[in-house]
């Protein structure tokens, strides 16, 4: 059954980032409580208790749903937080939470069986039967599938599911499933599904050296800059390695994930709702991408036959684009 | 402890893979894990050569279970899983919550494998009610996590601990060797039958770092909790898994059986181990440490 439309949901990592994409159009903002619960877990970002109060408020008056998410991996020791965190989400009058792990979907399922559940893209489900099972256990909803199918490959899963699926759109590109990722803990102890971190700011040290800018992480050279390259953020699966005497990007090019040009063919497919990546990416980036994604949006849901990319859309998401290069990733096949 | 061979990880051709397991049929080892987990186009081995391998090791005395792949993508690998799933003889191990689900469908009871991500004792009860007998913790965990989930735990599934071999740290839809060769993985031309071991990853100045292996991505040094033998035991680890290499995996299931029956000492057994590895330990892990950390038993650890 193909939904009336294609829900908008963009990343809000602070309250003036969450306003902003309210008033550019989103339709659905989600955002992460300031700890370890989500997989954003960053100093400086995220929000208190009174500014999600806040944040929910402003979004609903104007007819806006908020989402959060809670996708972390409850440790042992701090199943309290989680289980406070899903409490106030409830409290909050939240429209749904995202979560990843089973044994807090079976609390919240329990304890608040009016919450909706989403099915974090950290729950690393790819095919329909693993959708099946939580939507039976706990009645998920909707799943946010992981950026490592083909386009193929999604539809296929949703013919075997009732759950509606979101797809990741446009931002930062994780090269491996979520949720089965444990290369930043390698490196520097803390991971997405421990902490909510990928080589966390923290482990980053920047070096001018006679062979150019290095960057590293706890100590590990992650890339090297001649004069004149443009230099990025550390994370560990983008940097320049060595296999076998040859130097390259041997696992992923910094570059973000635009699936602009796919609109039409994820409108008929009957996808639920594109998610926008960037919690940790300022208000003035939300609101420029969310504008661009909801004009597309729109033009595509009104005759997804004349859709045609904007030029002017590119250049406005080139300008904010991880290494200025954008990719369609896993859902053009030959990426893989 | 049990000790418990993994899956193999890499592509060895058929030959390679059946003298292998031949000896393993001999090794001290009580549980024996088969099956591709790691890549659906290796497909040099049969779901029902894997069932006649099983047989064989079965019949050696060995515990046997057939592992799951890891990333399930495709109807072709759903497929693959329903048969995995309904073989109705062998346990299974399950490295996918679309396995748990057909599974716990057919009522038989599996081991919920490492990707499943059972950071929680309410996550591992809720496995255990659905049928998980044995579970492996995610290779990030430490053992003071482990300590704390072993202490809220209701249920008694077994618990199997990676202890030696090559960290698996990453799945993707992207081949990572393909890439290596310029090739795309729908015609990767099975580049993986090059390295009995995976590929290589080193930084620009030449540290070891991490090792290609297909769509995985494992760690370039080896995990070898061997110096740990007391601190496991002393948290309840009912089974080591050895994670198999291209060379010496059945002396290195011997060191960890002479090790575990203390006629070696851990230094010693430290010492014996690392002729046979090939990469230097780490251990950080199970310290709560980088993972790439290697922590001597009798070594002050750093703050």
């Amino acid at each position: 059954m193909q939904p009336d439309r294609i829900e908008l949901v963009c990343p809000a990592g602070s309250l003036p980032a969450l306003k902003t994409a309210v008033d550019n159009g989103a339709d659905c903002v989600y955002m992460g409580f300031r700890d370890d619960t989500n997989a954003r877990n960053f100093t400086g970002l995220n929000f208190s208790f009174d500014n999600t109060k806040e944040g929910v408020r402003y979004a609903h008056a104007k007819g806006k749903k908020v989402l959060l998410a809670l996708n972390t991996y409850p440790q042992s020791d701090g199943w309290q937080r989680w289980k406070t965190a899903i409490d106030n989400a409830a409290e909050l009058g939240m429209d749904a939470v995202i979560l990843a792990d089973p044994g807090l979907m079976q609390y919240a399922a329990k304890t608040h069986p009016d919450l909706r559940l989403h099915l974090s893209v950290q729950g690393s489900a790819t095919n329909y039967e693993a959708i099946n099972f939580y939507h039976e256990m706990f009645g998920i909803r909707r799943a946010v599938v992981p950026r490592v199918l083909a386009l193929a490959q999604v539809e296929q899963l949703m013919a075997g599911t009732q759950v509606e699926i979101e797809l990741f759109g446009f931002g930062g590109l994780c090269v491996m499933v979520e949720g089965r990722c444990a290369l930043s803990s390698y490196a520097t102890g803390d991971s997405p599904n421990t902490r909510g971190v990928c080589s966390p700011p923290k482990a980053v040290r920047w070096q001018e050296t006679p062979k150019g800018l290095e960057s590293r992480l706890n100590g590990i050279l992650i890339d090297r800059y001649a004069s004149g390259e443009n230099a990025g953020y550390p994370t560990l699966c983008k940097g320049r390695f060595d296999v076998d005497g040859e130097t390259y990007y041997a696992i992923e090019e910094p570059a973000s994930l635009n699936t602009l040009e796919l609109l039409p063919e994820l409108r008929r497919m009957g996808i639920a709702a594109i998610k926008i990546e960037g919690r940790q990416r300022s208000p003035a980036y939300v609101g420029q991408v969310t504008k661009v994604w909801r004009q597309a949006i729109d033009n595509c849901c009104r005759d997804s036959k004349a859709f045609a990319v904007n030029p002017a859309w590119m250049t406005e998401l080139g300008k904010v684009s991880e290494g200025q290069q954008q990719t369609l990733g896993a859902y053009y096949r030959p990426w893989k | 402890m049990k000790l418990a061979l993994g899956p193999v990880l890499y592509y060895w051709n058929r030959d390679t893979l059946s003298d292998f397991y031949a000896e393993m049929a001999d090794a001290p080892v009580d549980i024996i894990y088969l099956g591709e987990t790691v890549c659906s186009r290796r497909h040099l081995l049969r779901f029902q050569d894997y069932l006649e391998m099983a047989g064989r090791l079965a019949a050696a005395g060995k515990e046997v279970v057939i592992s799951t792949q890891t990333l399930i993508e495709s109807e072709f690998d759903v497929k693959a899983l329903r048969k995995i799933a309904g073989n109705g003889n062998f346990k299974v191990e399950a490295n996918d919550m679309g396995a748990v689900r057909l599974l716990a469908a057919n009522k038989v009871p599996f081991v919920a494998g490492p990707t499943l991500n059972i950071y929680n004792p309410q996550t591992l009860d809720l496995l255990a009610g659905l049928g998980a007998n044995r579970w492996v913790m995610p290779v990030e965990m430490s053992r003071e996590a482990l300590v704390a989930l072993n202490a809220g735990r209701q249920t008694k599934p077994e618990t199997e601990v990676f202890a030696y071999g090559r960290l698996p740290l990453a799945f993707s839809a992207r081949c990572f060797t393909a890439r290596h060769h310029n090739l795309q993985k729908d015609d990767c031309q099975f580049k993986c039958f090059d390295y009995e071991n995976g590929l290589d990853l080193k930084t620009r100045e030449g540290q070891p770092f991490l090792t290609l292996n297909g769509i995985q991505t494992q760690s370039a040094l080896v995990h070898n909790l061997i110096g740990e033998l007391d601190t496991l035991r002393e948290t309840n680890v009912d089974v080591l898994r050895i994670s198999p290499q291209a060379r010496h995996t059945g002396a290195i299931a011997r060191l960890f059986r002479e090790a575990l029956a203390q006629r070696l000492t851990a230094a010693q057994a430290l010492a014996q181990i690392e002729e046979l590895m090939p990469a230097a330990s780490c251990n950080g892990y199970w310290h709560n440490r980088p993972g790439l950390e290697f922590i001597r038993a009798d070594q002050p650890v750093a703050a």
